[in-house]
């Protein structure tokens, strides 16, 4: 459990750091899922299912879409 | 997007998400979640709508108007409930005071109002999420 809990948290600091780094807004958003994805588990390990089941619905489905269709009305590539 | 299979697998798929929020709003006094989660999961099944048959469909299900009235009628039926407590015992959203019927514990009839306030949660944030997807993605 304890080593779970520190490939999970190794892997959120990855995916946060390469948010940042990613020019393509596409690929960002897609990290930015996955990054909402493994705090979802987080939450559940930490013993907040509420908040995990919220996380899951809010951060990794309808945040990735409002994005999505953010991108489709303006440019695809960071300057 | 004109695709069958994404078409024919949201037909499968929209029933069961919707069941599944009505099913987190009317446990919210329950289990984990409540009216937040279960308004999130049915706004999320209804932008999937939006995605696989497009935004004009969607409208002639659940148009602006329809969206709008949801959304100011789950905060006043919230103010309703509240105000209800405070006429029988002078506290805002007084539940046991006020004399709502408690029911047994652990089953779905119980504690009080809060599944009543938890329903108008449940149908705002649904609303709002709708209307918030379609006026980002509308045409102008």
């Amino acid at each position: 459990m304890r080593y779970l809990n520190l490939i999970l948290i190794l892997f959120l600091i990855a995916c946060a750091i390469a948010v940042e780094r990613t020019k393509d807004l596409v690929s960002a958003i897609v990290i930015f899922a996955s990054y909402s994805l493994v705090m979802a588990i987080l939450w559940l390990i930490l013993r907040a299912p509420d908040i995990a089941m919220t996380e899951a619905a809010i951060g990794a489905g309808v945040t990735t879409v409002l994005f999505i269709g953010v991108i489709s009305r303006t440019r695809r590539m960071e300057k | 997007m004109d695709d069958l299979i994404v078409k024919t697998v949201t037909k499968l798929i929209i029933p069961f998400i919707q069941l599944y929020g009505i099913f987190v709003i009317l446990h919210g006094h329950l289990s984990p979640g409540g009216g937040f989660a279960g308004g999130a999961i049915i706004g999320a099944s209804f932008i999937l709508l939006t995605l696989a048959f497009g935004i004009e469909y969607t409208k002639s299900i659940l148009s602006a108007k329809v969206t709008e009235r949801v959304e100011i009628g789950g905060v006043i039926w919230y103010i309703f409930i509240g105000l209800i407590g405070i006429a029988i015992s002078g506290v805002f959203l007084g539940n046991r005071v006020a004399g709502f019927p408690m029911g047994t514990f652990g089953s779905v009839i119980s504690g009080g109002m809060i599944s009543l306030i938890t329903i108008g949660i449940g149908l705002k944030v649904a609303s709002t999420m709708i209307s918030l997807f379609h006026h980002i993605i509308e045409e102008d």
